[in-house]
């Protein structure tokens, strides 16, 4: 009994423990963040590694879960014979949901795990502190750039992967099954509000990106210097860049939809 | 000029309650190659992790040129490295960047020169390490000595005064090793600098340094120029330099009666 409490209880000050450390991390990576903007191409390197390399994926699946949306959509819909609300229906989830949870989800197993892996195996190397001992700082020259051009890609990927979303949905429910094209478009211009459900996604977005692009270097930055150390960090990032994002979806939304 | 660019004073150092460096006092006089030896984990590395401040010390003090490095602030500490160059085992080079970028970077990120006097100056630390040839290729292509021969042509990019050499020779052929081993006496010399050779190579290092220390358990146990601790009668020196497998570092880590454990007993 008594082992399980010390148990939980080590597990709870390892959890508080970290937090505090990514914290203080994140204030660092904030702190240096300055080269960042001052040397641009830093970022901008970054910006093409995180975002366009992630961009075939991120458009492939918007597609596909737009056509998803699409068939599942105008099945239960017309059932109703509100098969007009298509549009209306696969934008909102998109633009509100779907998008940035997605996008985001795709976003750290694509781009995350490969920042990761890219600041643990420096690590692993004494990439890190070779730059350190040349008194050049790591978390300016090689953290913050990853960390920006991730929280800068993430609210574009998501808003492509809407896009794309609500084109694959009009691809099935107008061009494939026939429901009325201006209907379609009508009803959704008329149901999606720019303020309360696109400003509201894209807020959603810039979280995700922050999250998991601060996940991302800090555990490539935290790793264990071995092989071992660097796949348990990549995972790492995978896992809890999901649960993240999930939950502060929940959060988000209870905070923003309440009808 | 007397005073020595580094003085270690009575350091004591420990990873959590593991105790590595016990009462370590020794100096780097200016202008001299000083090799530090001593057996595999034995706290030589953490050793220059101190001189650079990496590491603080838990008692006792590292003075670089007159300052204490571990009461520096960064600032102070960052302002300190770029007059140090250390060469890290394995190279470190950054992989992402050919190896006429990874020699350019400590240029292009402490000094405001042109990219034209940059070029020159790159080349002419490549050319004084023989790879001029390779400014174009990447760090994978090269071999484990050319790599350390560009490592060392960055680590000199900024003319440092000191320069800290981990294990410099481990992995490498004999032909290799002799060139970084002569590279690293004509460099000190040319720069006017001074030299730390953390190393467990007897041999090379004998003929190319001006003093040794050896450490063992956290201590100094030997030291002396390479013609006294050729002659030495200490039983330790003599056990390292003839490469003997027992004697006072003995062959088996400490466990519990061999026969017991065979046995069945706990070992």
């Amino acid at each position: 009994m008594l082992g399980v409490l010390r148990k939980l209880g080590a597990l709870a000050i390892n959890g508080v423990w970290r937090l505090g450390f990514i914290t203080r991390f994140f204030w660092m990576v904030l702190l240096y963040s300055g080269q960042s903007f001052t040397r641009l191409h830093l970022t901008i390197r970054e910006l093409y590694f995180s975002g366009v390399m992630s961009l075939l994926i991120i458009l492939v699946s918007g597609l596909f879960v737009g056509l998803v949306l699409g068939l599942q959509g105008y099945e239960t819909l017309q059932r109703y014979g509100a098969s007009d609300s298509l549009g209306t229906l696969v934008a909102l989830s998109l633009v509100r949901e779907l998008g940035p949870v997605v996008a985001g989800l795709l976003f750290a197993s694509r781009a995350g795990s490969a920042v990761t892996a890219e600041i643990g195996l420096m690590k692993v190397t004494e990439q890190l502190k070779a730059m350190d001992m040349m008194a050049v700082s790591p978390i300016a020259r090689v953290v913050a750039p990853r960390f920006w051009g991730g929280v800068i890609s993430m609210p574009l990927l998501a808003a492509l992967f809407s896009a794309m979303g609500v084109f694959g949905g009009w691809l099935i429910g107008v061009v494939a099954i026939g429901v009325d094209d201006g209907a379609f478009w009508a009803q959704m211009q008329a149901a999606v509000d720019f303020r309360y459900d696109v400003i509201n996604g894209v807020i959603k977005s810039c979280v995700f990106g922050v999250a998991v692009a601060l996940i991302a270097v800090f555990e490539g930055y935290d790793c264990v210097p071995t092989a071992e150390g660097v796949s348990r960090a990549i995972t790492r990032t995978v896992v809890s860049s999901a649960l993240a994002i999930l939950a502060l979806d929940f959060v988000m939304t209870s905070f923003m939809f309440r009808g | 000029m007397s005073e020595p660019l580094v003085r270690l004073e009575n350091v004591r150092f420990a990873y959590g309650e593991r105790a590595i460096l016990r009462d370590i006092s020794l100096s780097i006089p200016r202008g001299k190659v000083v090799a530090i030896m001593g057996g595999s984990g034995c706290g030589k590395t953490t050793l220059l992790r101190l001189i650079g401040g990496q590491e603080k010390a838990r008692s006792g003090r590292v003075l670089v040129d007159g300052q204490d490095v571990a009461r520096l602030g960064r600032d102070d500490l960052y302002a300190m490295r770029r007059r140090m160059g250390m060469l890290f085992q394995f190279g470190a080079l950054f992989t992402d960047m050919s190896v006429f970028d990874n020699v350019a970077f400590p240029l292009r990120e402490h000094t405001e020169l042109s990219p034209e006097l940059i070029n020159d100056l790159v080349l002419m630390k490549l050319h004084a390490v023989g790879l001029r040839g390779a400014a174009k290729l990447m760090p994978a292509e090269l071999s484990g000595g050319m790599a350390r021969r560009v490592a060392l042509a960055r680590t000199i990019a900024l003319d440092p005064m000191l320069l800290m050499y981990d294990e410099p020779f481990t992995g490498l052929d004999p032909i290799s090793l002799g060139v970084i081993g002569q590279l690293i006496r004509r460099l000190n010399d040319a720069l006017g600098a001074s030299s730390v050779i953390v190393t467990h190579d007897i041999q090379e290092s004998l003929q190319i340094v001006d003093y040794i220390y050896f450490i063992s358990e956290g201590r100094v146990v030997a030291e002396g120029t390479p013609d006294d601790i050729r002659n030495t009668s200490d039983p330790f020196v003599h056990q390292f330099v003839h490469a003997e497998a027992d004697g006072p570092v003995p062959f088996h880590y400490p466990a519990g009666d061999y026969a017991t454990a065979l046995t069945g007993g706990a070992a």
